[in-house]
């Protein structure tokens, strides 16, 4: 159905606009039930978003995990200046705002019969379905790496036991090592979030370890703040002198020179694009990535392995009732960062809030803001605002930007705390 | 307050005459326009804090500002009158109509005083010098929007100390008539003074 917002306005003034726009939203009076599977950023902050948008849905958040752990953040872990117990959320939080949180693993949604099936063995009807996947590795794009062999070679690209894994193998690591870390290829979740990781662990060999290397090896020949990396990586680690704390290793568009493509996990190798044989004492690789498991599952995925939506209010272009928001959306204009996601739930609830209502969904809003942290008091941040363009085709940056690169060092420590404010409020946003 | 009607009537008349500049954006396709106060301010609480309501440590709370004081900040920012790290960014972003939307949600939520530590000395002494030197413009203690000035009681520290950063060095112009009375507290009291007010605010909870 094609929604428009003339069509809104006009139904806007009547409480009981379901008889007037004559779209095939359910009648009121009758069940508003939503379940939203995957209690991530998205997840999480679209269950809260549609109870405060009209408490008499009901809503219930399916989560294989009984905590979260923000991937934003995650890198300080890495650095030493973050405990994990500090990114760790729960889900009682959202229990006060009356969403029924149940710990099981969906395993199947047959969006015919509005049903999202459980591991469990349990069944929820739903009017419309929100589906948090999150995002999934193609393994199959470097040889020797797998789920197996990622418990000694960490990605550590979903927070949790891999990050502290991968914290303790750089705390053990003598000085004079060298860490490889392996970027993916676009499109991937938090695209600074390699480069931060970088940043953050030459913040910690500086002082601990300072005769260790960090090589980055990139499949790409450029990334997300680039220039505000090298920039600070040349204020806090001597980016670019003999002396480097950090190399990095592009390739060029089109080739994969020094892209990893086959891992030796026993002997912490990696062989790139070139032949390169490179040994590490702590690996790091992020695979290439794709939608999580369930949206495969449920067929929301197109060849992409991403999931193609309506960008006003989230739903599927492949199966009705069911939307899908966050890094595994085809949010076209919007980044798979967590402000991101959290921004796109709200949409998405507003949208699902007025359809259960059968009314027309409101004009959405958008935003973005994206903070790194390269060093001690050294913050750098990427923010927009956007709008949908009238014919849904693309989510519209209309302002925004980068820090300056003349920016002050004042700025800059200010923009660390504005991080870490950025921090205490969104995880308060979605799981408070 | 004759100042405050003063102040009301000069920046409505500001919202309207822009209020048909459109904002910049990249491509020439139309976009929708028309979003709720609520859909709008909804996208701030990422930083803000849900309702505008801060955490901190430094991200200011907007839940119970001024109507006035919020649009005109907002303005500041986007026109770079007003330094910032991020803000001049996103405030380029919304059209005038939009940032009186905003300003009449952020100033219905309540103001949730921030927990912050405060040394109980310095705050006795700050709410001597808050009575002297600030309490005409922020008044109750500074904990009132009524005044269409900040809020100080209860909000986040560090943004304060930024913000005062910001007037002392003149990136940030200050009124005529907050200008005479900084000064006169920095010569008499210096950065103790400062000090002892910031603990003054942060006792406020």
């Amino acid at each position: 159905m094609k929604i428009t917002r003339r069509g809104f306005v006009k139904g806007a003034g009547a409480a009981t606009a379901v008889g007037m726009v004559g779209t095939p939203f359910i009648a009121l009076g009758a069940s508003k039930k939503v379940v939203v599977v995957g209690g991530g950023t998205g997840g999480a902050t679209a269950a809260k978003y549609l109870r405060m948008a009209d408490p008499t849905i009901e809503v219930t958040l399916i989560e294989a995990n009984k905590h979260y752990y923000t991937c934003y953040m995650s890198n300080e872990v890495l650095g030493g200046d973050r405990t994990i117990d500090s990114i760790k959320f729960g889900y009682t939080g959202l229990g006060k705002h009356g969403v029924k949180v149940v710990n099981d693993i969906v395993t199947g949604i047959d969006a015919k019969s509005k049903v999202v099936k459980t591991k469990g063995g349990k069944s929820f009807n739903y009017d419309r379905c929100i589906v948090a996947p999150g995002i999934d590795f193609k393994w199959e794009t470097i040889e020797g790496y797998d789920a197996k062999v990622a418990e000694t070679v960490p990605h550590a690209w979903k927070a949790g036991s891999q990050t502290v894994t991968l914290r303790k193998q750089l705390e053990a690591m003598k000085d004079g090592g060298t860490v490889v870390i392996a970027p993916p290829t676009n499109p991937f979740r938090c695209p600074p979030g390699p480069y931060e990781r970088a940043s953050q662990i030459a913040h910690y060999l500086k002082a601990s370890k300072p005769k260790s290397k960090i090589l980055i090896l990139d499949p790409k020949p450029k990334f997300s703040k680039m220039g505000l990396f090298v920039q600070g990586w040349k204020d806090l680690y001597g980016y670019e002198t003999d002396n480097s704390m950090i190399e990095w290793r592009g390739s060029a568009q089109g080739s994969n020179d020094n892209a990893v493509v086959k891992v030796d996990g026993g002997s912490k190798t990696v062989t790139t694009g070139f032949d390169d044989e490179i040994k590490a004492d702590v690996l790091n690789v992020i695979p290439a990535q794709k939608a999580g498991a369930i949206a495969f599952a449920a067929g929301l995925t197109n060849d992409s392995g991403w999931c193609p939506i309506n960008l006003h209010t989230f739903e599927s272009t492949i199966h009705q009732g069911i939307h899908v928001i966050g890094d595994a959306s085809i949010a076209k204009g919007m980044p798979k960062s967590g402000y991101a996601a959290n921004s796109e739930a709200k949409v998405c609830a507003a949208s699902v809030a007025a359809m259960l209502n059968g009314q027309e969904p409101g004009t959405p809003a958008y935003v973005n803001t994206c903070y790194s942290i390269v060093g001690k008091d050294y913050g750098i941040s990427v923010a927009a605002v956007y709008r949908l363009a009238e014919d849904g085709s693309k989510i519209t940056k209309v302002s925004g930007g980068l820090t300056p690169t003349d920016t002050s060092a004042e700025m800059r420590a200010r923009e660390v705390q504005y991080a870490y404010s950025w921090f205490t409020n969104i995880t308060n946003d979605i799981f408070m | 307050m004759a100042y405050t009607t003063l102040k009301k009537a000069l920046l409505g008349a500001l919202v309207i005459s822009a209020s048909s500049a459109a904002f910049a954006a990249d491509e020439k396709k139309p976009l929708m326009t028309g979003a709720s106060a609520t859909m709008l301010s909804n996208t701030c609480a990422g930083c803000h804090g849900t309702y505008g309501a801060s955490s901190g440590p430094a991200t200011p709370s907007l839940g119970g500002i001024s109507n006035d004081y919020f649009i005109e900040t907002m303005q500041g920012f986007a026109s770079g009158d007003i330094k910032s790290t991020i803000m001049g960014r996103i405030a380029k972003g919304y059209s005038e109509e939009e940032i009186v939307a905003m300003a009449g949600y952020f100033s219905k939520q309540k103001f949730v005083p921030a927990k912050q530590p405060f040394d109980a000395a310095k705050a006795k002494k700050g709410a001597k010098l808050h009575d002297k030197y600030c309490e005409k413009c922020h008044a109750e203690g500074g904990s009132t929007a009524e005044d269409d000035s900040g809020i100080l009681a209860g909000q986040l520290v560090p943004y304060l100390q930024y913000t005062l950063a910001d007037y002392k060095v003149g990136d940030r112009e200050m009124s005529k008539k907050m200008k005479k009375k900084v000064n006169k507290l920095l010569k008499k009291e210096g950065d103790a003074g400062i000090d002892a007010l910031m603990n003054y605010y942060a006792s406020q909870q």
